[in-house]
C-alpha cells in the first residue's frame, strides 16, 4: 500500500500527488512511469513519472481528472492509501550533450517534460522549454519549468497568457527565425506531438515523443500500448515509451485511445451512482 | 466417455462458472478401484513431477482421502490446479496400462477430487527441515515460481517470490479464465505455499524495480521463473487497429481484472457481435470460449491445420464446439481491414493445404494461392504462442540467451550461465504447460539446494 503524502490542485481538474513509495523512488529515472490500481476494483493505468526522492522515497505523480481511474485517484486524501503502485516501467531517457535542447510539454503534458528538461540541463544542454495550454488557468508548472529551463516560452490556445496559438507554433516560429535547434523533446497531446513532430521534420533535427498509449499490465505482457514506430510494431510499455517522432504512426495512436470511450462513459455514471465522487 | 460432470452447456455459455464439476465421492472410489497398482507403474514416469500415483489412488480406494492428499503434496505443491489443467491424456493417462485396451484411469479426476476435499476442510502443514539460514529469491509467482518457492521452503530455505502484477499465480490468474480454473482455488494453493513460510513482494518487477544483479547481493540463489509473458503476433497488415487484441490482452482484461464484470470492476473489454479467435490451442480454446461468455453471438476459432494438428486439448476443443464455437480448420488470416473509424471489420483469410512433414512433425501448412475470403468480424483475438518475457534477460549481463529468448540453463541443475542463479519454466523453454514450469521448479529447489549446501561445505554460511 502507497500513502498519499501531500496533494495539491494545480489547475482545475489537475492535480499533483506525492506518494509514499520507496522500492519505485530508489531506481527511477527521466522518462520512465509507474502503473496504479487504486483500488481492488480499479484499472491499472500508466502515470509518468515526475519526481522522486530516493532518499524521503516519495514519488510525484501528477493527473488529470478525465476518466474513473483518474477520479478515484483524484478523491484520496493524505494519509490514504494507493492499493498498487508498479515501476519504474519503460526505459530511462537517453540523455547526451546535444547543445541546444527544446522541450515541449502540452497540458498534462508539462510536468511529464520538467524531469526531461532537468536532465539534458544536467547533460550539459542548452535546454529551452516551450509550454502550452487551452487557458492561463489550465497552464501548470510555470515556475518550475522557468527554473529547469534556460530559458521559457508560453503559449495558450486562447492568448491568455503569453503567446497565442499552440506550442507547434511556437517552436515552429523558433526555427525558422534564428535558431540553431539540436534536440527536440516533446510530450503531450497526440495532435501536439504530431505537430511538433511536422515542425522539425524539414529541419532534420532529432525529435523524440513520450507516448502515453492505453496499457494493462505495463512490463510487456499483453501488447495493448503497440504502436507503429517506422512501420514496426514496438510497445511502448517496454520499447518506450520514447520514440522517434519523426517515425510514430499519430494517426494510428489517436484512434487507439478512443478504443474504449464508451466504456469510460459507461464506468463513470457507474462510478458517479455508486459514490459520492465527483 | 468422460467421467467428469460437466454444468450443462444452456448454462454455462454466459457464465464463468467452472464447468467441470468434479467427481462425487462413490464414482471417485469406484474410478480409484480401477487401478492396477501395476509393480513398475507408467503414470509415475509419465508424470512431469513424480507423484506416486498408485499409491494415492490406493489411498482414495480405500476412503483415506487426507492421506491421499498427503501423498500427493509429497511431490506437487499445487495439486487442486493440476487436477484441473494438466494434459493427464499426453502425461500419466497417456501411458496408463487400461488404455491400452480400454480406457485410462481418470488420474486428474481424481487428483482433483482429493485437493477439492483438502481445500474445504482446511491444509494441514508437513514439518519441514529445519531452517538453513540460506535466502532464496524467487522471481515470478507462476506455476514454477510458486513450486520452485514451496519446495525450497521445505527444504528449511527462506524464501521471497517477487511478483510484478498486483495479485500472485501468474499465468494461473492472468491466463486461464476462471471457468476453468477457480481464482479462489489458485488463491488457496498461493496461500499454502505462503503457509509454508514463504514470503510474497507483489508489485516488483525484476529487471526493474530490482536487478538480479541486486537481489544477489540479498540472498544466496536466485530462481528466475518469469515465464512466457510476450504475446507474438502475425506480423500481418491491420493488426493494429481497434478491436484486435492478443490473447494475452483479452484474457488478463477478463481473468486478471475482471473486465466480465464491468462496470463493477472497472476494466472494459470490447466484444463483438462476431470474434474470430486466430490459433488452435488451449490458449484460443480459452479466449474463444471467454468470448462466448462476454457475449459473442458467433466465435470462430481459425486455425491454419486441421484439427488433428491443433495442439488444445481434446477436452477443451470437445467443451468449446458444444458450447458453439466453429471451428475454421485450413484458413490463415493474411490482412485484417478496418472501418473508417479505425476498428478491425473483416478478417482476410486464405485456404491452406498441409505439405510434406515439418520440424514439427506435422504436416508444413501452404496456403492455396487466389483462395483469399473475406470474413466479417467485430473482434480479433490473436492466440499463436507466447515468447520468454524480456525483462529480466534485458536487464542483467552475463546471463546467456538462446535464439528465441530463452534462458538458457544446466538440463539437471537449472543453473544458468550465473552462479547462483537459476531459472525453469517457460522463461527457460519458451511455452509450455504448466506441470512442466513445475517440474523444472522442482529440478531447479533441488539444484539451488545443492548450490547452498556447496557453499555451505565451502564456509558460505
Amino acid at each position: 500500500m502507497f500513502e498519499v503524502k501531500d496533494t495539491r490542485v494545480l489547475a482545475p481538474g489537475i492535480k499533483q500527488f506525492v506518494v509514499d513509495a520507496p522500492t519505485i523512488a530508489r531506481k527511477a529515472r527521466p522518462g520512465q512511469f509507474v502503473i496504479v490500481r487504486v483500488d481492488e476494483f480499479g484499472e491499472r493505468f500508466p502515470l509518468t513519472l515526475v519526481d522522486w526522492n530516493a532518499q524521503t522515497g516519495v514519488i510525484v505523480l501528477v493527473f488529470q481528472e478525465v476518466g474513473v481511474s483518474t477520479r478515484k485517484l483524484g478523491a484520496l486524501n493524505v494519509g490514504e492509501r494507493i492499493l498498487d503502485i508498479v515501476g519504474p516501467l519503460g526505459n530511462a531517457a537517453e540523455d547526451a550533450r546535444y547543445g541546444t535542447a527544446v522541450v515541449v510539454g502540452g497540458g498534462v503534458g508539462i510536468p511529464l517534460a520538467l524531469p526531461r528538461a532537468r536532465s539534458l540541463r544536467a547533460s550539459g544542454n542548452r535546454v529551452i522549454g516551450i509550454i502550452g495550454a487551452r487557458s492561463a488557468d489550465l497552464l501548470i508548472l510555470e515556475q518550475e519549468m522557468k527554473a529547469a529551463c534556460h530559458e521559457l516560452l508560453v503559449a495558450t490556445d486562447d492568448g491568455s497568457r503569453g503567446m497565442k496559438g499552440f506550442t507547434s507554433d511556437v517552436l515552429r516560429e523558433l526555427l525558422v527565425q534564428r535558431m540553431h535547434v539540436d534536440y527536440v523533446f516533446a510530450v503531450g497531446p497526440v495532435p501536439m506531438m504530431r505537430a511538433v513532430a511536422e515542425a522539425t521534420r524539414p529541419f532534420g533535427i532529432k525529435t523524440v515523443v513520450s507516448l502515453n498509449p492505453i496499457m494493462v499490465d505495463g512490463t510487456g505482457m499483453c501488447g495493448s500500448c503497440r504502436v507503429s514506430v517506422g512501420g514496426k510494431t514496438r510497445f511502448a510499455c517496454v520499447d518506450g515509451p520514447e520514440f522517434d517522432g519523426h517515425e510514430v504512426d499519430f494517426r494510428e495512436l489517436g484512434v487507439r485511445l478512443q478504443t474504449y470511450v464508451k466504456e469510460e462513459r459507461l464506468a463513470l455514471e457507474h462510478l458517479q451512482r455508486s459514490c459520492r465522487c465527483k | 466417455m468422460s467421467l467428469m460432470p460437466k454444468r450443462p452447456v444452456l448454462d454455462r455459455v454466459r457464465s464463468f462458472e467452472e464447468v467441470a464439476l468434479g467427481l462425487p465421492e462413490d464414482v471417485a472410489v469406484k474410478e480409484a478401484s480401477r487401478c492396477l497398482q501395476c509393480k513398475s507403474p507408467r503414470c509415475v514416469t509419465g508424470c512431469p513431477v513424480q507423484v506416486d500415483i498408485p499409491a494415492f489412488i490406493r489411498l482414495v480406494r480405500e476412503r483415506r482421502y487426507r492421506e491421499a492428499i498427503r501423498k500427493i503434496r509429497e511431490k506437487n505443491s499445487l495439486p487442486a490446479i493440476c487436477g484441473r489443467v494438466c494434459p493427464q491424456e499426453e502425461q500419466c493417462q497417456g501411458v496408463c496400462v487400461l488404455g491400452v485396451k480400454g480406457v485410462p484411469c481418470n488420474i486428474g479426476a481424481l487428483e482433483r477430487f482429493v485437493a477439492d476435499l483438502e481445500f474445504e476442510e482446511g491444509y494441514d502443514h508437513p514439518a519441514g527441515r529445519p531452517a538453513t539460514g540460506f535466502r532464496v529469491a524467487v522471481v515470478g509467482s507462476g506455476p514454477a515460481g510458486l513450486t520452485a518457492a514451496a519446495e525450497l521452503a521445505k527444504l528449511g530455505h527462506e524464501v521471497c517470490i517477487f511478483e510484478a502484477l498486483h495479485k500472485p499465480g501468474g499465468v494461473l490468474m492472468y491466463g486461464i479464465p476462471e471457468f476453468r480454473l477457480p481464482k479462489r482455488i489458485v488463491e488457496a494453493e498461493v496461500e499454502y505455499v505462503k503457509s509454508l513460510g514463504v514470503r510474497l513482494e507483489l508489485d516488483r518487477v525484476v529487471g526493474l524495480s530490482d536487478t538480479v544483479e541486486e537481489l544477489l547481493r540479498d540472498y544466496d540463489a536466485v530462481f528466475i521463473g518469469t515465464g512466457a509473458g510476450l504475446p507474438n503476433f502475425l506480423g500481418v497488415p491491420g493488426e493494429n487497429l481497434c478491436g484486435v487484441y492478443s490473447a494475452n490482452e483479452f484474457l488478463i482484461r477478463s481473468n486478471l481484472m475482471k473486465a466480465y464484470e464491468f462496470p463493477k470492476y472497472d476494466t472494459p473489454v470490447r466484444v463483438g457481435l462476431k470474434v474470430a479467435v486466430i490459433g488452435g490451442g488451449n490458449v484460443a480454446m480459452d479466449a474463444a470460449r471467454t468470448a462466448l461468455r462476454l457475449g459473442a453471438g458467433e466465435v470462430h476459432v481459425v486455425y491454419r491445420r486441421t484439427e488433428k494438428e491443433m495442439p488444445a486439448r481434446f477436452d477443451e476443443v470437445v467443451n468449446a464446439r458444444d458450447e458453439g464455437v466453429v471451428f475454421d480448420f485450413l484458413t490463415n488470416p493474411v490482412a485484417f481491414h478496418g472501418d473508417s473509424k479505425g476498428w478491425v471489420s473483416k478478417v482476410e483469410c486464405v485456404r491452406m493445404l498441409l505439405g510434406e512433414i515439418d520440424e514439427s512433425g506435422r504436416g508444413r501448412p501452404v496456403p492455396v494461392v487466389g483462395s483469399n475470403f473475406l470474413m466479417d468480424v467485430d473482434t480479433v483475438v490473436v492466440a499463436i504462442g507466447v515468447s520468454p518475457n524480456p525483462l529480466v534477460p534485458r536487464t542483467t549481463p552475463g546471463l546467456e540467451i538462446g535464439g528465441h529468448g530463452e534462458v538458457r540453463v544446466d538440463p539437471v541443475t537449472c543453473e544458468t550461465s550465473i552462479r547462483g542463479v537459476f531459472a525453469g519454466g517457460d522463461i527457460a523453454t519458451g511455452s509450455a504447460t504448466v506441470i512442466s514450469a513445475m517440474g523444472a521448479g522442482k529440478r531447479a529447489a533441488l539444484g539451488i539446494d545443492r548450490f547452498l549446501a556447496l557453499q555451505q561445505g565451502r564456509g558460505g554460511r
